[in-house]
């Protein structure tokens, strides 16, 4: 019965998101405030449905109803709770749902928040998510029906896969798809905006914080997989560049661009062209990401699905909105009128040079991402772009964008003066390089790896300048007597500021942390118990090898002890383990952390001799790499509780005096 | 510069005072934590040629090439048995006193060009290799242009409303 339940609420939702869609047709050409009035509660209406049909969905995972052919393929009575309900969408059917139940969810929280926005355009934002929620539902109702039933019903499940057993992919996914389609939201405004011919500051307002929550939960969810790939492939690598990761990197480096193009357009009136184009290619990557994943194009761990109905069916979906939306700019482009001007000396010069460069930066990976299918389909001739052409090609775009960041943040809108700039940057610059000197001559290397130190002390320092700048305008007292003042300048200093400055540094931490990875020292090695090997200036000792039994799992533990110097510093436990069900071999890693770097212990082989293979590695500073985007997130999170930025997702105001003169002086 | 005073001078040096300790705090965590350099991959240690040298070739080759049945991984980076078998066949090759590139040719002719992570520049792949700056540079060509474009008309735009009501204030004022 839940599982009928589940589908005839999909089959509701999929009705609803139909009449939504229609709904434009039903006022058209007139002013029925009543007729657009529904497309508010049609949205509610649509989201319950989608949140019931996925509770249902949930409920069948965790009383382990077999009879449900997604519950006897992706789930088994003994394992845990947590990864009964992370098996919803650990295959392909459940998380085509829990996209959109997220979908959902941004269209109720857009319907609930956007009570303020001109009544036309609220409609008509509401009626393009429609569209988008139809077509996905009708994709799971028609190729991906999470709800099919077996008959008979096996009396056992067939096991979640045992890679995704892990609380950090189980959450990963939903943080994941809460950036892409978070985007949406940033997508259905800018393709409202285009058929009202209305594109202004005010749009930018409207959009920019729920691009800013996409990017924040999108830079999480690329964290979260990242440091999930690290411990669990066995020898601490962190970014693969697989074509997996590499969609969500596009509509990430697209939606970083966005959050920085629709800043310059809220508070100058100027890039709105190209922020409306932006929004919708932001968002088509996001579909793009989903699609490459979804429709097993690519085979990888992450695409569970290989069946080409979904995969035209997808692509019948990302050419509709994609050509669609793209058709669309081009009819309406034109009758956009240029804003506000600038000096190319100035904050907004320094945005477009970043929004070259990420943009540049996205088609890089897109362009290695896809060319080896389309020369494979064109040509018949196989080849691979791994690595070595993402580290050659989106290195040397990002590289002069991270060095001209610090500067691009302390321009002035408008007119900037670059010396004045470089003055205030000059001790931060300074230290930066010296720093990377000293840690060339200390530890050797690479090059590029002290300079990439350097680089991100660079953006710590330079963050902290611009807060400094700020909050100590020239003129202001630094004394005992103003302390106060300076304090309350401090205060005064706009929460945006903070947060951009605080995810600014966050990027330069990520940045240390990768650059540190070129100092990973790394011990390959056979060890007996008893052994000792030596790591990056720890002794690791090998006390114990022995088998134990998990609740779906038997595994051998190694446990090894940790001395510095001879002084103990503590213990790791690694583990190969064996899923019983499926047979699949997994290794859980030791981590010992200290600081902001950690030991890492893996277990390889046994010999037939008693002797274990084992990798040992010291990891220095590595925490940075995730920590960085954590921090980053954070600044997101704070510039998006900036209260002036809250008058721009107007609470009931209209849209004329949503937009004051003020903010714009910032 | 009435503005440059002693004040402000004493905001500098604090303001540069305190950089200057947050550096020396995070210079001195980064040092103590590394190291002397050495690389991290995922070769097991029964595979591993006892030169130290010789190793470190295999090591460079193998982060090269791709494991055929992985996901851009490359093999020294693969736990599959076809990287394993890969890498012990590389570490003969070098053992048996083979230049790096008669190995890559060898595997090349064994795989295809497959087999490599990194693209040769070909007619095939130099789209691979120029796209990215091409977008670059077309980006920054569009720019160019708009900014011409712009350019005329500011001369040309006459003021607004709203900026011709400020002009007066500031006239009057």
């Amino acid at each position: 019965m839940i599982a009928e339940i589940g589908f005839f609420a999909l089959l509701l939702a999929l009705a609803m998101a139909l009449l939504l869609a229609a709904s434009p047709l039903a006022w058209s050409g007139n002013e029925d405030r009543q007729m657009m009035a529904l497309t508010r509660p049609l949205m509610l209406a649509m989201s319950s449905f989608v949140v019931i049909s996925f509770a249902m969905l949930t409920a069948c995972y965790v009383v382990s109803d077999f009879s449900v052919a997604t519950v006897a393929e992706n789930s088994h009575s003994t394992v845990p709770l947590l990864f009964k309900v992370t098996g919803v969408w650990g295959n392909h059917e459940g998380s085509m749902l829990l996209w959109a139940l997220i979908l959902a969810i941004f269209g109720a929280l857009v319907a609930v928040f956007g009570e303020g926005l001109p009544a036309r355009l609220h409609a008509r934002v509401l009626s393009i998510q429609g569209v988008i929620a139809a077509a996905f539902l009708a994709f799971i109702v028609f190729t991906s029906n999470p709800f099919l039933r077996l008959d008979p019903a096996p009396a056992e499940g067939q096991d979640l896969n045992p890679v995704l057993q892990d609380i950090g992919l189980a959450i990963h996914p939903p943080l994941l798809y809460l950036g892409y389609v978070g985007f949406s939201v940033a997508f259905a405004f800018a393709v409202a905006a285009l058929i009202e011919r209305r594109i202004d500051a005010s749009f930018a307002r409207f959009v920019r914080p729920w691009t800013l929550t996409a990017w924040s939960f999108l830079t999480i969810g690329i964290a979260m997989g990242s440091y999930w790939a690290y411990y669990v492939l066995g020898w601490g690598g962190f970014w693969f560049w697989d074509p997996v990761e590499n969609a969500s990197l596009m509509p990430w480096l697209a939606g970083t661009a966005l959050v920085h193009s629709t800043l310059v357009m809220e508070k100058r009136d100027a890039l709105k062209v190209w922020t409306v184009l932006l929004a919708i290619l932001t968002f088509s990557l996001s579909l793009l990401g989903t699609f490459l994943v979804r429709s097993g194009v690519l085979t990888s761990v992450h695409a569970f699905a290989s069946d080409p109905a979904r995969g035209i069916f997808i692509l019948a979906i990302l050419a509709f909105f994609i050509g669609g939306a793209l058709t669309l700019f081009a009819f309406r482009a034109g009758d956009l009128k240029p804003g506000g001007l600038f000096a190319p000396i100035s904050r907004e010069g320094a945005l477009v040079l970043n929004n070259l460069l990420l943009a540049s930066a996205a088609a890089s990976v897109l362009i290695g991402t896809l060319y080896p299918l389309a020369l494979e389909a064109l040509t018949f001739e196989k080849i691979s772009v791994g690595a070595p052409f993402f580290n050659a090609t989106v290195l040397p775009l990002l590289a002069p964008l991270l060095l001209a960041l610090p500067f691009g943040q302390s321009l002035a809108w408008k007119r900037g003066d670059l010396l004045g700039a470089s003055q205030r940057l000059l001790v931060a610059l300074g230290l930066a390089l010296f720093v990377a000197v000293a840690l060339r001559i200390e530890h050797g290397g690479p090059v590029l790896a002290p300079l990439g130190a350097g680089l991100g002390l660079f953006l710590i320092l330079g963050s902290m300048t611009e807060i400094a700048t700020r909050a100590f305008p020239s003129g202001a007292m630094l004394s005992f007597v103003s302390a106060r003042l300076a304090f309350s300048r401090a205060l005064g200093v706009p929460r945006q500021a903070y947060g951009s400055a605080l995810a600014h540094a966050g990027l330069g931490l990520t940045v240390i942390g990768i650059a540190a990875t070129a100092w990973h020292a790394e011990t390959i090695t056979l060890m007996s118990v008893g052994d000792a090997r030596d790591v990056g200036g720890y002794t690791l000792t090998l006390t114990s090898l022995s088998p134990r039994q998990g609740p779906n799992y038997r595994e051998t533990v190694a446990n090894f002890s940790i001395a510095e110097a001879g002084v103990p510093r503590g213990e790791v436990f690694s583990t190969k383990r064996v899923y019983t069900v499926r047979g699949t071999p997994t290794t859980q890693v030791g981590l010992m952390t200290t600081g902001f770097s950690q030991i890492y212990a893996s277990l390889g082989e046994s010999e037939p001799n008693g002797r274990v293979g084992v990798r040992l590695y010291w990891k220095p500073l590595v925490l940075f790499i995730w920590l960085g985007a954590v921090v980053m997130a954070l600044g997101g999170a704070l510039s998006l509780s900036d209260r002036r930025l809250r008058l721009g997702v107007p609470a009931r105001r209209p849209m004329a005096a949503a937009a004051p003169p003020a903010a714009a002086a910032e | 510069m009435k503005s440059v005073s002693r004040a402000s001078l004493l905001a500098l040096r604090a303001l540069t005072r305190s950089v200057v300790a947050l550096t020396l705090l995070l210079a001195s965590a980064l040092d103590a934590v590394l190291p002397p350099l050495r690389p991290a991959f995922a070769v097991e240690a029964n595979e591993m040629l006892a030169d130290p040298a010789l190793e470190a070739r295999a090591r460079t080759l193998s982060a090269q090439f791709r494991c055929l049945v992985c996901q851009n991984e490359s093999i020294d980076e693969s736990n599959a048995e076809l990287a394993h078998d890969l890498r012990v066949l590389i570490r003969e090759q070098v053992n048996a006193g083979r230049s790096d590139a008669e190995i890559r040719a060898f595997l090349i002719a064994r795989y295809g060009e497959f087999v490599l992570l990194k693209p040769s520049f070909s007619k095939g792949t130099f789209l691979l290799w120029l796209g990215p700056f091409l977008v670059l540079a077309a980006g920054a060509a569009m720019i160019a242009l708009a900014r011409r474009r712009r350019g005329s008309d500011a001369l040309e735009a006459p003021l607004s409303e709203a900026e011709r009501a400020r002009l007066e204030n500031l006239r009057a004022e």
